[in-house]
């Protein structure tokens, strides 16, 4: 089918599609990188009616330091994810886990910004934002916020972003020295959505795990911080790691759904062994040895 | 090209470089990138097979960028440089690398995903001079094929490789 008709618009700044956006509020779709919206343009499983274009307002793309986070754009493309060496240096997960959204062609037109806004449960990006905390920034004519990822993601398709904001900016945590992260997915075909993955970083600090961030995908209807692995694992020597429990605690809460690509069961235990094999190789890549 | 539709009825002036030319079109704004180019440019090579990006039987390039030609709006290309299938060779006397291969090594059978693998393969050549197998195989696993079950296409694909390698050069 074709998309319904709609009206287009084109803002060339951020103020412009703020106040476009703020003002149509729940008449208005965002088009980032176009690779969820128009499939839902073109099975008409929606029909706005206006599409505000955020392609041209330069200023939300690319990254940048600010301090301690790296700030990154909403309209940076996954392919410049993948390809950035200052996101490469500073947020390394963003870096590893970008060669596994969908396939190349789609990494260059999709954006972070639209990953995140969209919110799929199997989608890798929502993980690593929730795994790093990192925040969200929303603006409106009513103002810009800050939404912690822990807050933003509340359901399948669901975030915290009102009809009226505008997703500019997702800002990560940049962890620094002796840290290690590692991408973990099982999907039937290459570039499907995982059938459950992992994202997860550690960083080890004179012999111990002193920071650590595991979420899961694909395992609920948002993505799932594993937070009670990740507090086992505080203080605790790499080789002292008993990954096999880390696995089995970090989805033992978890009510992974049962769809036509794979059962709730095997999805849990698919995302046990995902996390061990996430540690390690995040402990093994923050020069711990496990 | 306005910054704003008023009415989605009434069509928009775009303007576009596709294959080198200077092309215009008056479209809606919800016509894809791919109908604009086979309606509006005649250039019925990117094909349309599923319509939502899924099968890549519509690559394109835009700005030299493999890209799927149904999702996206002929009014985004506006300004913008699109090179199709009929684009990567100056005729059929001088075929690329890639189309020779896909041709000596049998990887097509009724053609129809084939402007979208040779698009796509084009683009994944220039990023990937020498893959294996299995990086053929999970590059190009945004192209469906219904005929081939692949074997042919991936020995083409290795055959692209190597036969750039040899004329030390460009993929189209």
């Amino acid at each position: 089918m074709k998309p319904p008709p709609f009206c287009y618009h084109s803002p060339r700044t951020t103020a412009e599609a703020v106040a476009i956006v703020g003002e149509l509020a729940d008449e208005a779709k965002v088009l980032a990188g176009g690779q969820s919206l128009v499939p839902l343009l073109a099975l008409r499983m929606a029909r706005p009616e206006h599409v505000v274009d955020v392609n041209r307002v330069s200023e939300l793309a690319g990254a940048r330091r600010d301090n301690g986070s790296l700030w990154v754009g909403a309209t940076t493309r996954h392919a410049a994810l993948e390809r950035d060496a200052d996101i490469r240096a500073d947020v390394p997960l963003l870096s590893q886990v970008a060669p596994h959204i969908g396939h190349f062609q789609i990494r260059n037109r999709g954006t972070i910004g639209g990953s995140i806004s969209h919110a799929d449960p199997a989608a890798e990006l929502p993980a690593v934002a929730l795994a790093l905390d990192a925040e969200i920034e929303a603006a409106s004519p009513r103002g810009t916020r800050r939404i912690p990822a822990a807050e933003f993601f509340q359901g399948t398709f669901l975030t915290a972003l009102e009809p009226d904001e505008v997703l500019v900016a997702v800002r990560f945590p940049v962890w620094g020295r002796g840290s290690g992260f590692a991408v973990e997915e099982v999907a039937r075909r290459h570039g499907d959505f995982a059938l459950a993955g992992v994202v997860c970083g550690v960083q080890v600090d004179e012999g111990v795990i002193g920071r650590v961030a595991v979420a899961l995908l694909g395992m609920g209807s948002t993505p799932v911080r594993a937070s009670a692995t990740e507090q086992a694992l505080i203080g605790v020597a790499p080789a002292d790691v008993d990954l096999v429990a880390a696995g089995g605690t970090a989805v033992v809460a978890a009510e992974p759904p049962t769809d036509v690509h794979a059962d709730g069961g095997y999805r849990k235990r698919v995302g046990a062994v995902l996390v061990e094999r996430a540690l390690a190789k995040a402990i093994t890549a923050a020069g711990g040895s496990e | 090209m306005p910054e704003v539709t008023t009415d989605p009825a009434t069509p928009v002036d775009v303007a576009m470089t596709v294959n080198g030319v200077a092309r215009k079109a008056r479209v809606e704004a919800r016509k894809t990138l791919a109908d604009t180019l086979r309606e509006d440019f005649g250039l019925t090579g990117t094909h349309l097979g599923c319509e939502h990006g899924v099968c890549g039987a519509c690559t394109v390039l835009l700005d030299g960028a493999a890209v799927r030609a149904c999702l996206l709006f002929a009014v985004q290309v506006d300004g913008a440089e699109v090179t199709t299938v009929e684009g990567l060779s100056d005729g059929a006397a001088s075929l690329t690398p890639v189309q020779q291969a896909f041709r000596a090594h049998h990887g097509l059978q009724c053609g129809f995903c084939t402007p979208g693998f040779v698009v796509s393969t084009t683009a994944f050549l220039t990023d990937n001079p020498d893959p294996t197998d299995d990086e053929i195989r999970a590059g190009l696993a945004g192209n469906l094929c219904r005929c081939t079950g692949y074997q042919g296409i991936v020995r083409a694909v290795r055959g692209a490789a190597e036969a750039i390698r040899e004329q030390g050069g460009e993929s189209a």
